[in-house]
């Protein structure tokens, strides 16, 4: 069918259409932007209940549950600190959201960089808690996660045996090729903050012998911490030899 | 003009008993009726709080679905076997056409809204049921007027289905998507103020549809009448526009 000109269309009809579109805009203008409802975090839907809403879709679900939980804590004109949320919940729902899809990173962002930064020591363990134990079941994809765990741990709760054991996973169990090296040397500089300058030199010395390093720069910056640490251990074995260089 | 109005609203309403919508809707009733008894089944607490809950809120895009899939393929028709031109051949103004056949499409809906309700009543508040049923229908008027100005405006059933059902997806999430874009995790560079503001502009156009008809009020009865008052004042603005959209689409046809 052909159209014909706008002309051709009643005024009545044109003045009905431009006064309903104004006065939907005007209702739209004054009404009160949508807000949230204030109310506890329900617990996570169950992994079939997200399968069978999603038609199957179990990525889509996670990344639904995902955005829920965001939009939740956050909302505009209504405050719900991440400090008032029960954490076992929001566990409950970063780990069902890992389930839906278990290569999803964003859980884990949620739980080591926001829910890991209230001044609660006991969430922030929670958090860190939970991004260790689900670094295991993908290390090689999961590493990064758990590396600021370590330094979240050591810089804010100021536990140096935490950080260490986080990195020590990591150089353990995160040995794929995408995992870079520094990764791998956290355990080395952690021991080194802890004063186990021995143990450090062990893993470092380690680390350079099984020719698994290829860029010469770090080699370089490596062997130079290595001779560091050497250089300390001497001096701090041997007081007269310390007398003597001075 | 009032009395054409009328006969074509009347035909209207007979085409859809004949189309054996009645047994249709019958059909989603008693399926829904069934899923939900089988929920009941095996949920350990809350069951009936959990039938009402899947009743309401399968049965709500449900009616739509089938409301407009309906009205689409009714006019569809029309326009294919030129009854659409037979009528327009007559002594009638083209606007008595489109409000005749929206008042036949309304009073299907409120068939659908009243047997819907009916079934709701059986397990939930009646005072409850009402203002959902009312809060229903309001709903279904929306997709109604939509589904024929999508028809006009498209005249094929795919195009205009596609519109009507993206149309209710996101009039019933914009709120939320409006909630998500404005979190202040985002970055708020330029491109996500400009997706803001896209985002608020898009809502101004659409009727917030996640504040009709909503499942708590059934299953907690927290609804309450004065609520219904913004939406019925959307349903009429919407409808007005809607209407003259279509009117608007049918006057710029040439036959």
């Amino acid at each position: 069918m052909s159209e014909r000109s706008i002309a051709a269309v009643p005024r009545t009809i044109l003045s009905m259409l431009a006064l309903a579109l104004a006065a939907q805009i005007f209702w739209r203008l004054q009404a009160p932007p949508p807000t949230a409802n204030a109310h506890a975090l329900p617990p996570a839907p169950s992994y079939q209940a997200a399968s069978v809403t999603s038609f199957g879709e179990t990525i889509l679900a996670s990344q639904w549950l995902a955005l829920y939980l965001q939009a939740f804590d956050n909302q505009p004109g209504i405050s719900i600190p991440f400090l008032d949320l029960d954490y076992r919940t929001v566990t409950g729902w970063l780990g069902r959201m890992l389930e839906l899809d278990p290569r999803a990173q964003y859980p884990l962002l949620m739980a080591s960089h926001l829910y890991a930064q209230v001044p609660d020591l006991g969430k922030e363990r929670q958090m860190l808690d939970f991004t260790y134990r689900e670094f295991f079941a993908a290390p090689n994809q999961r590493w990064q996660w758990l590396a600021h765990a370590a330094i979240i741990a050591k810089h804010r709760l100021n536990d140096p045996a935490l950080a260490l054991k986080y990195a020590q996973a990591i150089a353990r169990y995160a040995t794929g090729p995408d995992v870079p090296h520094w990764a791998q040397q956290m355990p080395i500089f952690i021991l080194e903050d802890m004063g186990e300058t021995q143990s450090a030199k062990i893993l470092l010395g380690g680390l350079l012998a099984n020719n698994t390093l290829t860029d010469p720069h770090e080699i370089h910056f490596l062997t130079e911490r290595l001779n560091a640490l050497e250089a300390q251990s001497v001096d701090k074995s041997s007081p007269l030899l310390k007398k003597q260089r001075n | 003009m009032s009395r054409a109005i009328f006969t074509i609203a009347y035909f209207t309403f007979l085409e859809a008993a004949r189309a054996r919508l009645t047994r249709l809707l019958l059909l989603v009733l008693l399926a829904a009726f069934g899923g939900s008894v089988f929920l009941q089944s095996i949920a350990i607490a809350d069951s009936q709080r959990i039938q009402t809950a899947f009743l309401a809120a399968l049965l709500r895009p449900a009616s739509v679905f089938v409301l407009s899939l309906f009205i689409i393929s009714s006019l569809s028709r029309e326009f294919n076997e030129k009854g659409l031109e037979l009528i327009l051949s007559l002594d009638l103004p083209r606007a008595s056409y489109v409000i005749g056949k929206l008042l036949g499409f309304m009073g299907i809906a409120l068939l659908f809204a009243a047997a819907i309700s009916l079934l709701l009543a059986a397990f939930a508040p009646p005072g409850q049921v009402a203002l959902w049923g009312i809060s229903l229908l309001c709903e279904l008027w929306i997709m109604t007027a939509l589904s024929v100005f999508c028809i006009f405006t498209f005249s094929q059933i795919m195009p205009a289905m596609s519109l009507v059902l993206g149309f209710y997806l996101l009039a019933r999430a914009m709120s939320a998507i409006q909630l998500i874009g404005h979190t202040p995790l985002n970055e708020s560079g330029l491109s996500q103020q400009f997706m803001v503001h896209a985002i608020d502009g898009i809502a101004l156009f659409l009727p917030r549809l996640d504040i009709f008809t909503q499942t708590a009020w059934l299953v907690n009865a927290t609804g309450s009448w004065p609520q219904l008052g913004p939406i019925v004042a959307q349903t009429a603005i919407y409808l007005a526009l809607l209407t003259a959209g279509a009117l608007f689409d049918l006057s710029r046809k040439n036959f």
